[in-house]
């Protein structure tokens, strides 16, 4: 029995306590008792929680789940899981076991969880307006086709996700159908496909995060109204991996991001009307690769900075704004000292295009017989669109 | 050997040319420095400039040090000294005094602007090493050049045309190649004509730095393996080694055999 | 015998210029290897010190073939045709420098006060004029003390006092046992200095023997007659 707290009961579950299974403890719990699991490894899992409870560890008891399934299932509003250690999802071909999943639920707070061995870590479903907070998901992926996502919100709204770290899993963070999201200060790393990952998403903000190593960066697509703010992507190598990858977004905002040492920095298909203000771009292979039709996204007040390629376009249209950036490899002058260069910077070297059709021309990069070709392009366009120049570049680093 | 060497390099730390060059480090140093202000940007720049002009100056001193000292060489002849001595001597010392100036002209400027305490100091050491390399490379390949023609306009002729040719016929002609055969795998192909070419091959150990993260959007996996891991690094090294003996070795075989 | 050649044969290019030299050079004389321009001297003296490779033939200095080797050089002094040295050097170190390259005792500060070099001492050989650097080449030979001299064109821009001194120079290193050779046009000097005469013509030895037996063969009372008829007369 437990005690009496207002109209609350607290349950102590420990291995040696009247109460030595958590799964039973919740069914004999009352909505809105408190669960407090001591230290100590309970081999048990699908547990169901099916009513508003606390449960909190104490001390990071483990809850093994053998591999067998799923390890909680949450089905109630007002839930919180508080400070377990969750180990040995199974892993299934048919279903997307997770170490908790919340099903059509609101109000939930997951936080100070600690995620290993798993399949799926965290698997939001149709649930709305609860919080993730300060969990740390360690996957040990190998394979995408039998690997999970570190978290998932599939048809939910209103979430926040902050401050959680995830890492060795298929992708870190997926949203698919899923509105209305906060993700702030996670870190994202060493994933196998996506650190962080938007499918049919829109009016999200992610802010503050950080992408590194993951094995194609984060991918945004078919979303609207997005805010990427103050990220940082940083390492993600590879033929196809990006700081981020945009597909068929429209609207969207994206600034003080920070892109370093990436392949590419944003590779944007299809994408309309997106700002592109005050981000770093530092010592990526290509900073921006543009495909395909995009109009109407503005780059200003960007840093490009030792980037192999700064931006690299597949067409010879242009119809998007480039302003007030810096660039490193400007070579102009400021006559009138007003602190832009007084010659337009052309952005595009002839040389990505070159790239671009034959991908082994790589090795030809600095080499002086493309410098060469690609001053003389510099000087009389004839493969670049013409109108794509930076008429207003800064002479000084944006601090 | 040794003593020619001292000689050489002796009357050639002494000689005009040897300052102008060092000068000219030393003034390229400051103004790149001053320029931007930033240890690791100079470097960048530098490694762009460096790949070029090493191999140029390395091919013109060369040929011209072989042809001024030419009766100081036959002097030299007929003292009780092996051949190939007075040959391998004075390459010596022709590269490492260039190798002196180099370093020294350009290691001034670098340690006055704070290298030590930046994080460029990997970077220039392989810009230094690179440029090391180049200088005993070229200054080789020129007195090979010089000592196969007697005649002095020819002899500087063929050094300038095979500079030019390493330095940007070799690349444009690769890249006509690697378009033309565009069908094919390329990479091991790509790898092979690279390393056939020091200039070339200096590039890509600069690469291999400077721009690691577009390599790797490569899909190759020949390429992958070489630009991934310290392979690529460790291969370059082997292969700039190679071509510095190289033409040590026909240096050797030419003087051997020569006329005087 | 200090130097013995067997059919040398060499080719530069399409020009045959030696073809068979057979010739035995005995110690403690002074040769005097003539012949027109073009006859090839000095290929021949360049060939017994290496500096040019025979395609046929071998040559034996002291006794040793010297194909291939270099250290017999060390008992060769040379004196080269054209003094041309390294412009940015002093001449005292130039002295020391071969010195040096020698690793050899020499006794350069006698023959430097008899040439007068002492104030050049301090000044870079591009400074010189071309008397002075063949003073300098001069003493650059004699200070060592090998048993074999080669001389190619010694009086060259020297002043009839050096001369004088150069001559002293050569008797006296006679004198002492060592074995001269001379290349020059020069022929009064020849004639001073010589004790035999090797003469080419077109690459093989035409005529050798002492300035009697050339005088004798020639039916000439006068050496430069007699070098100038040596071809006509045995013709005849």
């Amino acid at each position: 029995m437990g005690f009496q707290i207002g109209s609350a009961n607290i349950w102590t579950v420990c291995g040696t306590c009247e109460n030595s299974s958590i799964k039973e403890t919740i069914l004999r719990a009352a909505p809105h008792d408190t669960l407090l699991i001591k230290k100590g490894t309970y081999k048990e899992f699908e547990l169901l929680v099916d009513k508003p409870l606390v449960i909190k560890g104490i001390g990071y008891p483990i809850v093994d789940g053998e591999r067998k399934g799923e390890i909680f299932r949450v089905t109630s509003d007002n839930v919180t899981l508080d400070g377990l250690f969750l180990i040995n999802v199974g892993v299934s071909y048919t279903k997307d076991n997770a170490a908790i999943r919340v099903v059509q639920s609101k109000n939930f707070r997951i936080q100070n969880m600690v995620l290993e061995q798993l399949f799926f870590g965290i698997y939001l479903e149709k649930s709305s307006h609860g919080k993730v907070y300060h969990n740390r998901i360690i996957g040990n992926a190998v394979d995408e086709y039998n690997s999970g996502n570190g978290i998932q919100l599939w048809y939910s709204s209103d979430v926040e996700v902050a401050k959680n770290h995830v890492q060795g899993t298929r992708d870190g963070i997926y949203l698919e159908f899923s509105d209305r999201i906060t993700i702030t200060d996670n870190v994202s790393m060493d994933n196998l496909r996506y650190g962080l990952h938007f499918m049919f998403s829109n009016h999200d903000i992610y802010s503050n995060n950080t992408f590194e190593n993951n094995g194609a960066g984060v991918a945004v697509m078919f979303s609207k109204f997005i805010t990427m703010k103050d990220n940082t992507f940083r390492k993600n190598w590879g033929t196809a991996a990006y700081g981020m990858l945009l597909k068929e977004i429209n609207d969207a905002e994206i600034s003080g991001n920070t892109f370093e040492e990436n392949t590419i920095g944003i590779n944007i298909e299809g994408s309309n009307r997106i700002k592109y203000l005050n981000n770093d771009f530092i010592n990526n292979g290509w900073a921006i690769r543009v495909i395909g039709a995009c109009y109407t996204n503005s780059f200003k007040g960007n840093n490009f900075m030792y980037n192999s390629f700064d931006i690299s376009y597949n067409s010879k249209l242009n119809d998007n704004v480039f302003e007030g950036n810096f660039w490193s490899s400007y070579t102009g002058y400021d006559l009138d000292k007003d602190g832009f260069g007084d010659v337009p910077y052309r952005p595009v070297k002839l040389f990505s295009y070159v790239v671009n059709r034959t991908p082994e021309t790589i090795v030809l990069l600095r080499s002086l017989f493309m410098d060469i070709i690609d001053f003389s392009e510099r000087v009389s366009p004839v493969f670049t669109p013409d109108n794509l120049k930076d008429a207003q570049p800064l002479m000084k680093i944006r601090s | 050997m040794l003593k020619i060497l001292k000689y050489s390099f002796y009357d050639l730390i002494r000689s005009r040319w040897s300052y102008v060059y060092f000068l000219f480090y030393l003034t390229l140093g400051f103004v790149l420095l001053f320029l931007n202000n930033d240890v690791s940007k100079a470097v960048i720049t530098l490694m762009n400039v460096i790949i070029v002009l090493i191999p140029l100056i390395g091919t013109i001193f060369g040929v011209m040090y072989y042809y001024n000292s030419k009766e100081f060489t036959e002097l030299l002849l007929a003292q009780p000294i092996k051949r190939s001595s007075i040959f391998l001597g004075q390459y010596f010392g022709v590269a490492g005094s260039l190798t002196l100036s180099l370093v020294l002209g350009l290691g001034i400027p670098f340690v006055l602007y704070g290298l030590y305490r930046s994080n460029a100091i990997f970077d220039f050491t392989l810009l230094l090493v690179t440029g090391a390399f180049l200088t005993f490379i070229f200054v080789g390949l020129s007195f090979v050049i010089a000592i196969s023609n007697e005649n002095k306009i020819k002899g500087f002729g063929y050094a300038v045309l095979l500079w030019l040719f390493l330095a940007v016929v070799y690349d444009g002609l690769f890249l006509m190649s690697l378009i033309v055969f565009e069908e094919y795998p390329l990479d091991t192909f790509s790898l092979v004509a690279t390393a056939l070419n020091p200039i070339d091959l200096s590039r890509i150990l600069i690469l291999l730095k400077l721009d690691i993260s577009a390599l790797l959007g490569y899909t190759g996996a020949i390429f992958k393996k070489f630009f991934g891991t310290d392979l690529g690094f460790v291969v370059s090294m082997a292969i700039l080694l190679l071509w510095t003996v190289l033409p040590i070795l026909g240096l050797r075989y030419k003087a051997k055999r020569k006329d005087f | 015998m200090i130097i013995e050649i067997n059919n040398l044969h060499k080719k530069f290019g399409k020009n045959q210029v030696l073809k068979g030299v057979d010739l035995t050079i005995e110690e403690g004389l002074i040769y005097a290897v003539l012949g027109p321009n073009g006859s090839g001297k000095t290929t021949l003296i360049k060939s017994i010190l290496g500096m040019v490779i025979p395609n046929k033939g071998q040559i034996s200095v002291l006794g040793e073939p010297i194909k291939k080797g270099w250290k017999y050089r060390k008992k060769i002094d040379y004196l080269p045709q054209i003094a041309n040295f390294p412009p940015n050097i002093k001449v005292k170190e130039l002295i020391h420098m071969i010195k040096d390259l020698r690793n050899s005792p020499a006794a350069e500060e006698e023959l430097i006060t008899v040439f007068g070099l002492e104030p050049f001492l301090n000044k870079k050989l591009s400074t010189l004029s071309g008397g002075t650097k063949q003073k300098v080449n001069i003493v650059l030979t004699f200070m060592f003390d090998s048993p074999l001299i080669i001389l190619d064109e010694p009086t060259t821009g020297l002043d009839p006092k050096a001369l004088i001194r150069l001559k002293e120079l050569i008797q006296k290193e006679r004198a002492r046992g060592k074995t001269i050779l001379i290349t020059s046009h020069i022929m009064q000097f020849v004639e001073e200095m010589a004790n035999e005469i090797v003469y080419l013509l077109e690459g093989e030895v035409y005529f050798k023997g002492s300035i009697a037996q050339l005088l004798g063969q020639t039916e000439q009372t006068d050496f430069e007659h007699a070098i100038a008829a040596i071809t006509t007369h045995n013709h005849a």
